[in-house]
């Protein structure tokens, strides 16, 4: 399978369109081994029938797919914006009501990419529940990526990966500018502890969570792999927790005990009534 | 939806409304502060505008400045789109009433995520 320059050309102009990642000429190699796998699931016999259907049906789901293949660590600030929007309206607020006694939240974002997504979470949760500095808030956030982990630990962005998607109040409010970069300030990236976890292998001790965010990282694996990670969020998940996916996952037909909630675009789904897992801590802490 | 683009640059005016209008928006457009205070006079629906920093006549700080000293137009969205990447210019913007503000370079992603943020979507 070889592409030829102009489905090449199309491909990058629209991976860079819609994920601002750059695939400069020489990267042919890398659309043809991303592509294999879309053209198996889309029943199309090549790139060339792939770029064409793109072309007929140019507000067709294909375009989305082919970003999402070229993108393995493509992420932004408030990436969707409605799941942060539903923690705030709702998640947080009812945890803070149900975790009043004991004052203690664990959150886990564990596909962390380079940094946006932890990051935005913290933001908005200091932006919104102040309160929460008073409380033991344990946050982790992992990745495979020793790469990416570095660069969130570091924390510190573009300026065009600051424009996407970051609100500039925050922008002047949890960043210093260096230069032509943008790092976060100290009080945000400490309360993030970085880890490296493989979701595909051996998990380490973890905390049971209030929430897990496990967004735009199950695309990556078959059913089978998808089934044993659900469940083991399962199990790491406190039975009134909540679990985000990403905009283009589910847990339907992979898992039941996940129900997804009525909230607008967010990918926000609970544990249906008894399908927690028996607490390995004392029950409802 | 309608959008006023204020840009001296005619190049970026065009890829700007080029943008917009994928996005499914109306667009008019001024060469700087002054005549988009006309072009809005006559354009009363317009929801967001995209305003330059820098330009001839009247800036785009001017600008914002005197749209946000009258009441009318006060569910217009502003977006400073401009090659200013201080804190400090980010900061007095948003204090005359900018509500979003992105740095140039850019593409077609980061202003519909802007937009986003605006709570505005086309239809
Ligand atoms: C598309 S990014 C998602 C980032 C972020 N969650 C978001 O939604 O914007 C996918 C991330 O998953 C990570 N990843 C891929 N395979 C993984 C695995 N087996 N275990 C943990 N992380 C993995 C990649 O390194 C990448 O940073």
């Amino acid at each position: 399978m070889t592409i030829s320059p102009g489905d090449f050309d199309y491909i990058s102009k629209l991976v860079v369109e819609r994920s601002a990642i750059v695939l400069e000429p020489g990267k042919e190699y890398l659309v043809e081994s991303r592509m294999r796998s879309l053209l198996q699931e889309t029943h199309c016999p090549s790139i060339r029938e792939l770029v064409q259907k793109m072309v007929r049906e140019p507000n067709g789901d294909l375009k989305n797919k082919v970003v999402d293949a070229m993108t393995t660590n493509e992420t932004s600030f408030f990436r969707d914006l409605h799941p942060f929007e539903a923690m705030k309206n709702v998640v947080i607020p009812d945890l803070l009501k149900k975790r009043e006694s004991t004052r203690q939240l664990n959150l886990w974002c564990g596909a962390s990419s380079r940094g946006q997504e932890p990051y935005s979470v913290a933001m908005m949760l200091l932006e919104n529940f102040p309160q929460l500095t008073t409380w033991k808030v344990h946050y982790v956030a992992s990745d495979i990526s020793e790469k990416m982990l570095a660069r969130c630990r570091e924390g510190i962005y573009s300026q065009l990966e600051v424009n996407r998607g970051l609100p500039a109040p925050l922008l002047v409010k949890y960043f210093d500018h260096r230069a032509t970069k943008w790092q976060i300030k100290d009080n945000i990236r400490k309360w993030v502890d970085f880890k490296q976890i493989n979701l595909a292998s051996h998990w380490p001790h973890l905390p049971r969570m209030d929430i897990v965010f496990m967004r735009n990282v199950l695309i990556y694996f078959d059913p089978p792999m998808k089934k044993i990670i659900l469940g083991k969020i399962r199990q790491i998940l406190k039975p009134d927790g909540y679990l985000f996916l990403g905009a283009a996952e589910t847990t339907l037909n992979l898992d039941d005990a996940f129900q997804r909630m009525d909230i607008k675009q967010s990918g926000c789904y609970r544990l249906r009534e008894g399908q927690a897992h028996p607490s390995r801590e004392p029950a409802s802490v | 939806m309608k959008a006023l683009i204020i840009d001296d640059s005619r190049t970026i005016r065009q890829l700007l409304s080029r943008i917009l209008h994928e996005c499914g928006w109306e667009v008019v457009e001024a060469g700087h502060g002054q005549e988009a205070l006309e072009v809005l006079a006559a354009n009363s629906d317009c929801r967001l505008a995209l305003v330059d920093w820098n330009m001839p006549v009247m800036n785009g700080l001017e600008f914002v400045r005197s749209v946000r000293g009258e009441d009318k137009h006060t569910d217009m969205r502003i977006m400073m789109v401009t090659t200013e990447n201080d804190t400090s210019n980010i900061i007095l913007a948003l204090e005359a009433g900018a509500n979003e503000y992105v740095m140039k370079p850019f593409n077609r992603d980061v202003i519909e995520k802007k937009i986003a943020l605006l709570g505005l979507t086309a239809a």
